[in-house]
């Protein structure tokens, strides 16, 4: 890593990283939602991330050098009080949801500008840095009870934020009220799942849990809550055929929004999905392992395959991509269930990956739509050659979505190809396959009308995106780049990941 | 300084510096200064070949993600591919230079660059990332034809090359299983490939190359896509694509028994195609595959002589053939179009051009005294000397098609046969010397006393035997005369032929030699299997066209935004949806648990 940020905190600090870093967006989310200018609302909001960030950082290389960090919240110990803990399987996610959110907080100011009213800006503000710091809850808590909480604080401020588009577009309210239904019967489920849980084992830190669900693994109040629990986490995280909210939600809600939330909140998510199945079931369990051969992985197939046919029939470019998203989760599912520590490394680069490139496909779309004001395909007729700089983002950000070489999605790709063939899941390998040359379909279409087709009257009013805007997709355009030459880094992140959870996550 | 410059060429793949030309051609704006560079670009490729420090090692490596990417090793076939790809992007520059198309330009030294670069590859990684930049780049020189066909053509082609790149990359993980890295090194080596049967990765590898080789029934790309190009782009495309494939089968697959039968399926299939086709870039479409079939039975055969006679083939052939495209090039530029029914007696304006078309025609009909009698000979000898008695007349029948279809049918109807009236200027000067350029390699290769023949022999791979052949059988009485006599019969028929046209058919019986009495009825009974493919194709195709119209409609019809996948009340369905996931797993988890 370039800065050793680690030796640059003082030592009490250190020993508190694991709650600094969802202490301050939380804190100054109140803060925000009083501020009467929303600017200075937005750059408490951007400082609350950045510091975040720093410290997820600095989490991840404590994390690097010793190994797991576990933190009493209160100072009441583990088991019995709330535990965060931090190891290689979530500094990484820490991380990357902490940089996506300084990406977007800098995207946001050019943007909500133009999408949220004006008395509602500090209020729509305070809702985000709520639902970031639920998402990096989610990410650090140790304790199985505590994520369903931060997951709620994260699932509830989002609905906000997707009905907040509202004022522009009404259908965002039942975008919103859908994905409230929803939402709501996932962390239900969830949370039935825990309280089986919690009646077989006896409690609800999740190192805990692990030590005890051996035992009594034989029982059926285990079947049953691992049965709740999967399907609620898989809710969240958009696998097909739970994924119906997704679309709508991503299309409706402002642009700001479907950027934050298409990089990070199905990341968590899975995430989530992981730490469960990965470090308090483990995938030794038979049962386990059937449902992975038989429900996530055709699940994922049939993912990969059909959303991203329904991704090339769609006319909105943002719907597109929001398939698109659904499918890259079922890559992403495939690589988890294969139930290898290839796979599961394999599925996390991936993961971060697409974080990175859905992130800055949305927000190029953001930036033409800015002042185009169409998201429908056929509208962004050679809209490359008046807003150059965010097509070219775009391009590269496709490109990358597709797995052309020399860009991060085609390292991923090969890595799941790879960790497939390993345990000779032919049909896993063709599927993707498959799934990649819908992919060109999709994004060949939209990049030949973006750079190929003659620009109308109204295509020539597009303006190039704001600086503001240019800044955070291009970092993000030449992530995807970088880590497409070398991915060592993430690389050697998923690795440790996926060696924390077959190791059980305890040491 | 001087020093450092030589030694940065004499580590450089000359692929890259054609690239790097390609981009700058894109972004230059003046005419002469844009010419240099397009023309400078592949003549310092040739520079960097000619200093290249040593053979069969790695000159450069890219180190990332615990790999080691060759971008740079040069073996002895290599040589004969890449200073044929580069003499041709010269050439191909030369023969542009009236275009003034910056994208045009660009994307055929890109392309060129591309296919060079892939030559000198060390690994398969960087093959595949080539591989792919060829197909991107070249369909821009299909596209910029500008008609509805030539678009639909080039997405066609675009997606077939897409899928021949894919089939790579798999035999690539594959391979990468098998052997744990990409370098070549490690699992061939000169005369030494993979084994279709014993390597999984293989087969996925042998039909990516065999798409791109344009294998029978992988072929259609070919003459779809090149006939419908620019006149200059169909110039370019000509000499690249296929021949890298060649190439690649060579490393790859020599001595791979399956590849006879496929090469010389591949040369005779074609001829009946081209004799009947009207088109004559596309006549030309059609030779290109039956010569690449020579190459590729001759891989097949795997011996040093074979191999050799690939690799000088593929030489030769680079050249003549682009000279052939030119010249049809500078009709197409000239009339407008390259159909033989509208063509005719242009000699009398296009002198130089009619010239340099018969020159090309002869060396593609190994006349000897012209490259395609010195590099297809060392083919012809090899099956030979194994006694293929069957792939041998195959070979045989192919090579006097090619003289019917594209010794004489091409300046025949081009530039004599019935006049047509048209009187076009000369083909422009920088077209002229592009021919001149290309017409002097067809002689100097292939005329004895004037050093090329040693020259390109001294070239190939397995340089002693090939040294030998030249000395003791090459140019001996027995092979000129058997050549000769080939040729000659075959010219004869083709006169008789177009002078029956004019006869009731039942007069066509005259007898010219046993030779020609079994190829007669033959030669009637597929170009009558021609036609008949001719009507039954279209047929085929429109019921393949509703096929897949029905399941493109089942398909729209559930996954488009007005589609099943997208209808009914959202929260009551995914309700139900969740329920059923739920109901899944614990039912599985149920069963299963329990032990």
């Amino acid at each position: 890593m370039l800065i050793d940020v680690l030796s640059l905190l003082p030592e009490s600090w250190v020993r508190h990283l694991p709650v600094l870093v969802v202490l301050g967006p939380m804190l100054l989310s109140p803060i925000c939602a009083a501020m009467p200018k929303w600017r200075i609302a937005w750059a408490l909001a951007l400082f609350g991330i950045i510091t975040s960030s720093v410290f997820a950082f600095a989490l991840l290389q404590d994390v690097m050098a010793h190994g797991r960090i576990s933190y009493a919240l209160g100072g009441w110990a583990p088991p019995l009080g709330i535990e965060f803990a931090a190891d290689m399987l979530n500094a990484p996610v820490l991380v990357l949801v902490s940089v996506i959110g300084v990406l977007a907080t800098i995207f946001a100011m050019p943007t909500i500008v133009q999408d949220i009213n004006e008395e509602k800006r500090s209020l729509f503000l305070s809702a985000y840095l709520l639902c970031f710091a639920g998402l990096m809850g989610v990410a650090i808590t140790g304790d199985a009870f505590n994520l369903f909480v931060f997951l709620e604080i994260s699932s509830i401020s989002t609905y906000v934020l997707v009905a907040i588009g509202g004022s522009r577009d009404r259908r965002a309210f039942t975008a919103a009220y859908n994905y409230l239904i929803m939402g709501s019967l996932g962390a239900t489920f969830y949370v039935i799942g825990i309280g089986f849980l919690y009646a077989a084992t006896g409690t609800l830190n999740m190192a805990d849990m692990a030590s005890r669900i051996p035992e009594v693994a034989d029982s059926k109040t285990i079947h049953a809550g691992f049965a709740f629990i999967v399907a609620g986490l898989a809710l969240k995280a958009a696998m097909f055929p739970l994924h119906q909210w997704l679309p709508n939600a991503y299309t409706y809600s402002p642009s700001f929004v479907t950027v934050f939330l298409s990089a990070t909140a199905t990341k968590v998510a899975f995430y989530a999905l992981v730490r469960l199945l990965f470090s308090v079931f483990s995938p030794e369990l038979e049962f386990q392992q059937v449902v992975f051969t038989w429900v996530l992985a055709p699940m994922a197939a049939v993912a990969a395959i059909a959303c991203s046919f329904q991704a090339v029939f769609q006319t909105n470019i943002k719907r597109m991509l929001a398939y698109s998203s659904v499918a890259q989760v079922g890559y992403m599912l495939m690589g988890l269930s294969l139930a290898s520590a290839a796979g599961l490394s394999a599925s996390m680069f991936h993961m971060i990956n697409h974080a990175l490139m859905k992130g800055a496909l949305f927000m190029a779309v953001a930036g033409v739509v800015m002042s185009l004001g169409s998201s429908q395909l056929k509208d962004f007729a050679g809209v490359a050659r008046k807003a150059p700089w965010t097509a070219t983002a775009l391009g590269i950000s496709a490109l990358s979505l597709v797995g052309v070489p020399l860009t991060a999605g085609f390292l991923s790709k090969v890595a799941l190809f790879q960790a497939a063939l390993m345990q000779d899941w032919w049909w896993a390998v063709v599927v993707l396959a498959i799934s990649s040359v819908l992919a060109v379909l999709y994004v060949g279409r939209m990049l030949e009308t973006v750079f190929f087709k003659t620009p109308g009257p109204a295509q020539l009013q597009v303006k190039e995106a704001p600086l503001m805007l240019l800044i955070p997709l291009w970092v993000l355009a030449l992530g995807s780049i970088y880590f497409g030459l070398d991915a060592s880094f993430i690389t050697s992140l998923t690795d440790g990941a996926a060696n924390v959870a077959f190791s059980g996550g305890q040491p | 300084m001087g020093d450092a410059l030589m030694s940065l060429l004499s580590h450089t793949n000359p692929g890259f510096i054609v690239i790097l030309a390609g981009m700058l051609a894109y972004v230059i704006r003046g005419e002469i200064p844009r010419a240099v560079v397009t023309i400078g670009g592949p003549l310092l490729g040739l520079a960097a070949l000619v200093l290249h420090s040593a053979l069969s090692e790695p000159l450069a490596t890219l180190n990332m993600m615990d790999m080691t990417f060759v971008l740079y090793q040069v073996e002895r076939v290599s040589i004969v591919f890449g200073l044929a790809f580069l003499i041709a992007a010269t050439v191909n520059s030369i023969f542009a230079l009236h275009n003034k198309d910056p994208l045009q330009d660009s994307m055929a030294l890109i392309y060129a660059g591309a296919a060079i670069a892939a030559t000198f590859a060390g690994d398969l990684i960087t093959v595949f990332v080539f591989w792919e930049l060829t197909a991107v780049s070249s369909v821009f020189l299909i596209l910029k034809s500008g008609t509805p066909e030539a678009y639909k053509a080039s997405m066609r082609y675009l997606g077939i090359q897409i899928l021949s790149g894919v089939l790579l990359l798999m035999g690539a993980t594959f391979i990468m299983g098998e052997f744990g890295t990409l370098e070549f090194d490690a699992f061939i080596s000169e005369g030494e490939g993979l084994s279709l049967q014993d390597d999984p990765g293989a087969i996925f590898l042998f039909v990516a190359l065999g798409i791109k080789a344009a294998f029978p029934l992988l072929h259609n790309w070919l003459q779809d896509s090149y006939s419908k190009a620019t006149h200059t782009g169909a110039v370019v495309l000509s000499a690249f694509t296929t021949k890298l494939a060649v190439y690649a089968l060579w490393r790859f697959f020599p001595g791979e028994d399956s590849l006879i039968w496929i090469g010389a399926i591949m040369t005779v299939f074609p001829v009946f195609f081209a004799v009947i086709e009207n088109d004559l870039r596309k006549v030309l479409a059609y030779s290109l595959n039956n010569q690449v079939g020579f190459m590729v039975c001759a891989i097949g055969i795997g011996t040093p002589l074979a191999l050799n006679g690939a690799a000088a083939h593929a030489f030769a052939h680079i050249i003549y053939k682009g000279l052939l495209f030119m010249s049809m090039g500078a009709v197409m530029y000239r009339v407008g179009t390259t159909k033989a029914t509208e063509l005719g007696g242009l000699y009398r304006t296009m002198p130089f051009t009619a010239i340099f078309c018969i020159i090309g025609a002869a060396s593609i009909s190994a006349f000897p005294l012209f490259s395609g009698f010195v590099a297809k000979s060392l083919t012809m000898s090899a099956v030979g000397y194994e006694h293929m008695t069957i792939i041998w007349m195959m070979l045989l029948f192919a090579s006097a098609g090619v003289l019917e279809h594209s010794g004489i049918k091409i300046p025949f109807f081009a530039f004599f046969a019935h006049d047509s009236g048209k009187r076009p200027k000369e083909a422009p000067f920088n077209m002229l010397l592009a021919m001149g350029i290309a017409s002097f390699f067809c002689i100097w290769i292939g005329f004895p006393f004037l050093g090329g023949t040693e020259f390109l022999y001294g070239l190939l791979p397995y340089r002693d035997e090939a040294m030998v052949y030249l000395e003791q059988s090459l140019w001996t009485t027995d092979h000129v005369l058997t050549q000769m006599q080939l040729l000659v019969f075959a010219a004869l028929a083709f006169i008789v032929l177009n002078r029956v046209k004019l006869y009731p058919p039942e007069k066509r019986g005259v007898v010219l030699d046993f030779d020609w009495v079994y190829r007669r009825p033959l030669y009637h009974a597929l170009v009558w299997t021609g036609a008949v493919w001719n009507k039954a194709g279209p047929a085929m195709t429109g019921a393949a066209l509703r096929l897949s119209r029905r399941v493109y409609n089942h398909i729209e019809a559930t996954f488009s935004p007005q589609g099943e996948l997208s209808r009914g009340p959202l929260s009551a369905g995914m309700a139900i949806w969740t329920s059923i996931v739920l109901a899944i797993v614990m039912v599985l988890a149920l069963i299963v648990g329990p032990h």
